[in-house]
């Protein structure tokens, strides 16, 4: 590359001015013409069979157009694989409006199309279904009995968590030993954009999708396969979306509603959900937990085991990884651990931001820190004993790794070293001090993707790719800093275009990846056209570059030049001029070097330092401070990726303190569905949060040596509040989230 | 949502008019609490009567040296009122510690009190609920109950008021005025919300067709030692799992005066003037005041979840008893809970 302008620089969201003036348009915004407006019903039971659906009483309203049911649904598929996204993890897919069968409260069991939305959602309200209902299960604790090993492909990638060396004897003569149990409840993703798909039928056989999507490509082929479509007839655009968290990474309900309302009245549908309908969607699945640790007279760790059984819906075998990441952050040879599921009478689960260390290494991070406590040790210094070079778990070694700067930047920055650790011992004014740290680890991996490219000759470049819309990311952002310094453009010449099924393809917009793989993808397809742009320049008469080799000439500003010879540069405009060019054009593919890859571990890990200031009378806990250090290689956009971070942090307090999605089993039904009453943190709620990135070279990970930020931020939050809360109060909590009745 | 008309008047007469003439008519004022009700199908009234022409937006002096504020005075233009801030602190604490400043600039003094309850099961329909639907039951009672009454509930319904404001007005001994197809009365503030007994679907005694005009504050502002203390699962925009508005009068260190209501605990605001008697000629130390805090709990009962409550409203009470006593304090100190 030949400078480094760009990437790296603290740079403001290229699409940030239309967000906030309104001016990006979102799924369940776009106008087209002839609209109909579609509102799903929802089931009030949690098992059992629709038996009647009186749809003729709401037909008779004048403006509404359809009910859609079971009854009379379109002709669906009844294979299985038809279903199957590329992130459905096995199983039988929930198939919307397929039959009778209820399966989980809230499922979709009619939508309601009208001339407008409120005559829709009005005929859905007075929509009556009757039901037979069956007695049902929700309650993970009663459901130990039916629980089996999750299957492989946990998150979609991971095998089942291999244990290793002598687990139970190395317990049995541990020096020290802790062992407890640990609850992580249900989470809803709650993005601030509800999901709504707007389906516009074109009437040329061609459908346009305008969808909340983390996969423009995902979301088309599920509808292509339910619907028995070709490709070329449906388009899916996702150009802005309003967070998602993992929620939008599999198509939700509301899309196979919508095109089957597009499909069978032949007109365009929109289907948006409310925010209590968010509550009918996947969720991050209760995890409950035991771990014990034993350490080695030295306080290394001898033995770690880690057990979970976590829910999921009878009919998907959902598992992420909720102890795997036990068997990487800590060297340690005897390691047990258990991944069980147990099948409920619930919606499937789904990636909810790093989902699996979020709930697992909450429990091992609070488990280290009474083994700090039992061995005497600081919590940093015992986390240093175990310090892993290589992935014990893969056996692997690490294509890098900077956790142990993590800790010692983050930990003289937080002034560690002015802790007593005696619990109860360091107060402010009334109020008892509590400080605590945690750590966390998730992986980083580069994924197919392509990139088309068109530098036009006013010296403007375009760069296309389908991935979704910007998920709050900045992806646009990195996008074209890579762009315009790949080819030596001013940012300003640069624009980014995304979000179409018709683009070059990307992956689903999760794990962090998108970065490092369509960022990839972008930096390869501006190399080749720098060559092209080159070669055309050596194709001039008279050119001074003719005999320079690639090394030799420097692309920058929209010019190029002999190094250090400006005086030699010629604008890239005036190269297609001087050859009548209109565009120069290339378009690429970049994939992993997955067998360079395979033989590493490839992980970014952070270590949170947490201030808490507890009213020891009243029980108001406040995170004051917090301090995270992140190892996250190479930091394309140090401004989005300290907001990613942020954004991370300020879960991990929720998480830590109010976030619970609330079911009650006799019902089967989550209770706190509005934001009213399932708590996130407000403004008032947070204080001081700082971020240090500790930059990592890595030439493993991909060309950029980007390892992605979007998860990390919140691992070890939640166990570090959990940590301080313990260290200020004396009460160990191993249930989150830590609400005041439990520090009464 | 169900279809509804609308209407909007320029003067009370004609809004007790326009409720008799429409049948399932409801007042709206900010719409904050009842476009919600309405949303979730809880409410679905067939007309609405649009109250914010009327001219009861003020915040004016009473001859006898107190403070009326209209109905549809907004509850921030009230918080906010200098007369507020310098003679009734207390209000405008527990004002400003409810909801947010958006929901606030809407939500009229009328539409607070009137404001229905936040239990979970009240607003899905899903679930039987007797005070959305008499004679269903009430799923909060072996349900899920964190935020639920520990004083004055029933076996029908275990609701809360979630009121901030109302707490306030309790402790200040506030007045009601109201006017209907009888004409005009005056309720005093403890006589205005119900306890559920076996009508929990009344939330209070306002009487079909009845318009709240204005409430009034009789002269004791209690504005040197007051504290509303509001306890709740975050900093800002929760309801209170319980709030105490505490004021007191004192003579160096013996109180004089003492008024203790409390919020989030029952179907309306709860205070008992025998607990404040027991703070009258007391030294302002933490035994007069866990005494006082005790008596008003004696008849606590939690239903599960909400156990903790009984506790967290003693140390509440204690709390902001002690806040109260200590140095006068400027007005609108946002409680720190
Ligand atoms: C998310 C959220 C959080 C909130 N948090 C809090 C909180 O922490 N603390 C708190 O105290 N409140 C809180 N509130 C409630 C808020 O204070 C009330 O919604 C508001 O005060 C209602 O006033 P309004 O004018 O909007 O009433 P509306 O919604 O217009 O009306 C509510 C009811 O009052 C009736 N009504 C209105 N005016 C009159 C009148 N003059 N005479 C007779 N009847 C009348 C209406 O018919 C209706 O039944 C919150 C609300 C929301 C939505
Ligand atoms: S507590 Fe009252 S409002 Fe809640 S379910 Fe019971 S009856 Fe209904």
């Amino acid at each position: 590359m030949s400078s480094t302008t760009l990437i790296g620089q603290p740079t403001s969201r290229v699409d940030g001015a239309i967000k906030v003036t309104g001016a990006a348009t979102y799924a369940g915004e776009f106008v087209v013409p002839g609209l109909a407006y579609g509102y799903v019903v929802n089931s009030p039971i949690a098992k059992g069979r629709i038996t009647q659906v009186h749809s003729a009483e709401v037909l008779a309203l004048p403006g509404v157009l359809a009910v859609f049911s079971h009854e009379n649904r379109l002709p669906l598929p009844d294979d299985d694989n038809c279903y199957m996204d590329q992130l459905a993890p096995g199983g039988s897919p929930f198939r919307p409006l397929f039959d009778a069968t209820i399966k989980f409260n809230m499922q979709p069991v009619a939508l309601v199309v009208a001339e407008t939305y409120e005559l829709a959602r009005y005929a859905a309200a007075v929509l009556r279904l009757d039901y037979e209902q069956e007695p049902h299960q929700t309650d993970l604790s009663k459901q130990r009995g039916a629980a089996f090993k999750a299957p492989h492909q946990a998150n979609g990638f991971y095998d089942y968590p291999p244990s290793r060396g002598l687990p139970e004897q190395a317990w049995a003569s541990a020096t020290h030993r802790v062992a407890g149990d640990y609850a992580h409840p249900t989470q809803h993703h709650n993005p601030m954009e509800t999901f709504a798909t707007t389906v516009e039928w074109r009437g040329d056989g061609q459908l346009t999708v305008y969808d909340k999507t983390q996969g423009t490509f995902n979301s088309q082929q599920y509808i292509c396969n339910v619907f028995n479509l070709k490709k070329e007839n449906v388009q899916v655009h996702s150009y802005f979306v309003g967070g998602a968290f993992g929620l939008a990474l599999r198509p939700n309900y509301q899309v196979p509603l919508a095109v089957m309302a597009a499909l069978a009245l032949k007109r365009s549908v929109r289907v948006t959900l409310t925010r209590q309908q968010m509550f009918s969607l996947s969720y991050r699945p209760l995890a409950l937990q035991h771990v014990k640790l034993g350490t080695n007279p030295d306080g290394s760790l001898a033995t770690l085991h880690h057990e979970a059984l976590q829910a999921t819906s009878q009919f998907e075998p959902y598992a992420e990884t909720v102890t795997h990441w036990s068997g990487v952050l800590y060297r340690c040879d005897n390691v047990k651990l258990e991944h069980l599921l147990a099948p409920l009478d619930v919606m499937t689960p789904v990636s909810m931001r790093a989902p699996g260390p979020t709930s697992g290494l909450f429990a091992l991070e609070v488990a280290l820190d009474e083994l700090a406590y039992e061995t005497g040790l600081d919590p940093v210094e015992l986390r240093l004993r175990s310090y892993a070079d290589r992935n014990g778990l893969m056996d692997k070694p690490f294509s890098s790794k900077k956790l142990r700067e993590c800790y010692q930047q983050a930990a003289a920055r937080f002034g560690w070293a002015q802790r007593n650790p005696e619990p109860r011992s360091m107060r402010h004014g009334d109020l008892l001090v509590g400080w605590g740290m945690a750590s966390g680890v998730w992986d980083s991996s580069q994924a197919e993707a392509g990139a088309q490219a068109t530098l036009t000759a006013d010296g403007k470049l375009t760069v296309v790719n389908g991935v979704n819309g910007d998920i709050g990311t900045g992806t646009a952002t990195v996008i074209c800093q890579i762009a315009a310094e790949t080819l030596g453009l001013p940012l300003s010449a640069v624009t980014f275009r995304q979000g179409e099924s018709t683009m070059p393809a990307a992956p689903v917009q999760g794990a962090s990846w998108t970065a490092g793989s369509v960022g990839t993808a972008v930096q390869k397809v501006c190399r080749q056209l720098r060559e092209q742009l080159l070669t055309l320049a050596q194709q001039l008469p008279d050119s001074p570059w003719r005999q320079a080799g690639p090394s030799e000439i420097e692309f920058t500003d929209g010019k190029l030049g002999l190094l250090g010879q400006p005086e030699t540069q010629i604008s890239f405009s005036e190269v297609l001029r001087a050859h009548r060019l209109p565009h120069l054009e290339a378009e690429v593919t970049a994939s992993p070097d997955a067998k360079r890859q395979q033989q590493y571990s490839v992980n970014v890990h952070n270590a949170v330092f947490v201030e808490v200031q507890v009213d020891p009378v009243i029980g108001t806990v406040r995170v004051t401070r917090l301090v995270e250090g992140v190892a996250a290689g190479r930091i394309l956009n140090p401004k989005t990726a300290r907001n990613q971070v942020l954004g991370g942090m300020v879960w991990g307090i929720g998480a830590a303190l109010m976030e619970e999605t609330v079911m009650d089993h006799r019902f089967g039904r989550f209770m706190n569905h509005s934001l009213a009453e399932y708590h996130l943190p407000v403004n008032a709620d947070i204080r001081e949060l700082e971020v240090i990135f500790v930059e990592e070279e890595d030439d493993i990970v991909n060309p950029l040596g980007a390892k992605g930020v979007g998860e990390i931020g919140i691992l070890g939050v939640s166990a570090a509040i959990a940590n301080a809360v313990y260290h200020a109060t004396g009460r160990r909590l191993r249930e989150l989230p830590i609400t005041r009745d439990k520090l009464l | 949502m169900h279809p509804f008309s609308y209407s909007s008047v320029n003067d009370a007469a004609a809004a007790v008019r326009e409720q008799a003439t429409h049948s399932h008519s409801t007042f709206i004022a900010g719409g904050t609490n009842l476009l919600d009700l309405m949303k979730e199908n809880v409410a679905r009234p067939a007309h609405l009567i649009g109250l914010n022409q009327l001219p009861l937006a003020f915040v004016e002096d009473t001859p006898e040296g107190g403070l009326r504020l209209g109905a549809l005075a907004t509850n921030a233009n009230t918080a906010y009122h200098p007369e507020v801030e310098k003679r009734y602190p207390l209000l405008s604490q527990a004002i400003l510690s409810g909801a947010t400043a958006q929901l606030r600039n809407m939500a009229t003094n009328g539409g607070n009190l009137m404001q229905r309850t936040r239990c979970y099961y009240f607003y899905d329909l899903t679930t039987p609920c007797n005070k959305r639907e008499p004679g269903s039951g009430c799923s909060a009672l072996g349900g899920f109950n964190r935020i639920h009454a520990i004083l004055g509930a029933s076996e029908q319904c275990i609701a809360t008021h979630p009121s901030d404001m109302c707490v306030a007005l309790t402790a200040l001994d506030a007045l009601v005025c109201v006017q209907g197809p009888q004409g005009e009365r005056v309720l005093p503030f403890a006589d205005f919300h119900r306890l559920p007994g076996s009508t929990p679907h009344q939330d209070n005694n306002l009487k079909p067709g009845e318009l709240i005009t204005a409430l009034e504050l009789p002269k004791q502002g209690f504005a040197q030692h007051y504290h509303y203390l509001k306890i709740r699962d975050r900093a800002s925009y929760a309801f209170a799992l319980v709030s105490i508005a505490a004021v007191l009068e004192l003579d160096g260190d013996t109180i004089t005066e003492a008024r203790v209501a409390l919020g989030g605990v029952a179907h309306k605001p709860w205070r008992e003037r025998a607990a404040e008697e027991l703070l009258i000629g007391q030294p302002t130390t933490e035994a007069t005041f866990t005494k006082a805090a005790s008596y008003l709990l004696r008849g606590a009962r939690g239903y599960g979840h909400n156990d903790f409550k009984i506790e967290l409203a003693k140390r509440g009470i204690v709390r902001a008893l002690q806040q109260a006593a200590a140095e006068p304090r400027g007005p609108r100190a946002l409680p720190w809970a």
